[in-house]
């Protein structure tokens, strides 16, 4: 089942056509990669999905969505909440927003926690934790508002190896508990491991579509040229 | 006349220059973020309109805004002015002139805000409003409030201006005690008065920016 479709969707800054005619859906249970060099419009394209851009041309759609927000979104630079504590970033939505009760959200922000390794750091604040803690809390309030959908926007671009770890080992769990996530990433090896389905963008166009292996063994001349350098990084 | 006497004499007027010093707090405080707002605003009219008057607030002297307001009914429409009116004229002038100035205090806070937090905010639902107040706002303030504190600091010095229009506050009792007892002490008097009362404004200030250290 569909949960998510977009349809010849178009974005152009200025004279710079960033999407160009993007048409993706995402099954329930998908776990997508986009992948592509920078500047292809993979962010764009989350943003548009997300509603923080609007897009010039075509549709989005949400099937079977009752809610106001059915997506959650996890920013690179995580934009916690500084002046909230660890607990009251992942319960201030849903309670103010969803109107859900207090008891209810309290306990399943403390079950979250649990989950991300953070039990002790609930009364902490942002500015207390390291760029993994925070990229963590994140993940965690994002998932508190119950969405159907998580996008991932280049979760690990700013933490080290050892913190990238950490929050791909996180982003593996949710996969295994069949999370519906779509995840920009420059992490090839992540990509390939965890997804059901990858996307390689390019200048604004989906070139490639497809299972991890097809991506990667693909003949198109520009996949293999992007994903060649990776292995020169990786051998 | 001893020192004692002349604190007496001058109490009464302490007491209305503190009243000046709230009541324009009590105003020009909102008033300067919905100012702020206008500033803002996407509007190019309302834009313009706060511009000009945020630039007339700050590019004339305090005292000639104050004379303007208290003689200004008279001068324009030939109004009777009751001398009533010469408390409501000081307040009207100080929130007016002091809101433009904290207009662009809120303003440098509000554009030095991170888009992240905005775009945090939109995503898990929060409307605007609520985006504003209870995520922006409270952060503003605490980046705003060392330039606050200076404006305020500001403020009860300038109460003495309420003189120009010979409103009874403590320096215009100090300044005529001086002149018919032929004695500087009540001027004194007077230095200490604000003084201290600045001393008590900054130690005050230093716990609301303590009491916001707890995060970054």
């Amino acid at each position: 089942m569909n949960i998510l479709e977009m349809k010849h969707v178009k974005k152009a800054f200025g004279e710079t056509g960033v999407l160009k005619d993007i048409s993706l859906d995402v099954r329930e249970g998908d776990v997508v990669s986009i992948i592509g060099p920078s500047g292809s419009g993979k962010s764009t394209l989350l943003r548009c999905a997300t509603y923080l851009e609007t897009m010039d041309d075509g549709s989005i759609e949400y099937i079977g969505n009752d809610t106001v927000q059915p997506f959650g979104l996890v920013f690179q630079n995580f934009n916690l909440f500084p002046h909230f504590s660890v607990l009251r970033n992942i319960v201030d939505a849903p309670i103010r927003v969803q109107k859900r009760s207090k008891d209810e959200v309290y306990r399943e922000a403390r079950e979250l926690l649990l989950k991300m390794g953070l039990s002790d750091k609930e009364d902490a604040y942002p500015c207390e934790l390291s760029g993994g803690q925070k990229q963590r809390v994140s993940i965690a309030r994002a998932l508190a508002m119950n969405p159907k959908i998580l996008f991932f926007d280049e979760p690990t671009s700013a933490l080290d190896p050892e913190l990238t770890l950490e929050i791909l080992k996180v982003i593996r769990e949710l996969a295994e508990e069949k999370m519906t996530m779509v995840i920009v990433t420059h992490e090839m090896a992540f990509a390939r491991d965890v997804s059901n389905r990858i996307i390689f963008m390019e200048n604004g166009y989906i070139v490639e579509d497809g299972t991890p292996e097809e991506v990667f063994t693909s003949e198109n001349a520009r996949t293999k040229e992007f994903l060649g350098k990776y292995h020169y990084i990786l051998e | 006349m001893d020192f004692l006497t002349i604190l007496q004499e001058l109490a009464g007027g302490m007491l209305t220059t503190i009243r000046i010093f709230i009541l324009t707090l009590v105003f020009s405080l909102p008033l300067g973020l919905i100012i702020s707002f206008g500033r803002m605003s996407k509007n190019v009219i309302i834009r313009t309109l706060i511009k000009v008057y945020i630039s007339i607030m700050r590019g004339t002297p305090l005292m000639l805004q104050l004379i303007v307001v208290y003689f200004g009914p008279y001068y324009i429409f030939g109004m009777t002015i009751s001398s009533n009116y010469r408390g409501t004229a000081v307040i009207i002038a100080f929130a007016l002139n002091y809101a433009a100035y904290f207009a662009e205090i809120y303003r440098s806070g509000i554009e030095s805000m991170p888009r992240g937090q905005y775009e945090a905010a939109k995503v898990l639902g929060y409307n605007k409003l609520q985006t504003f107040f209870i995520i922006i706002m409270p952060q503003v303030v605490k980046r705003i409030l060392p330039s606050v504190t200076n404006e305020v600091i500001t403020l009860v010095k300038d109460t003495s201006l309420a003189f120009s229009i010979a409103y009874a506050e403590m320096f215009t009792q100090a300044k005529a005690l001086a002149a018919s007892a032929h004695n500087i002490i009540p001027l004194i008097a007077a230095g200490l008065f604000y003084y201290v009362f600045n001393a008590i404004v900054a130690y005050l200030m230093e716990q609301v920016e303590n009491s916001m250290k707890y995060y970054e």
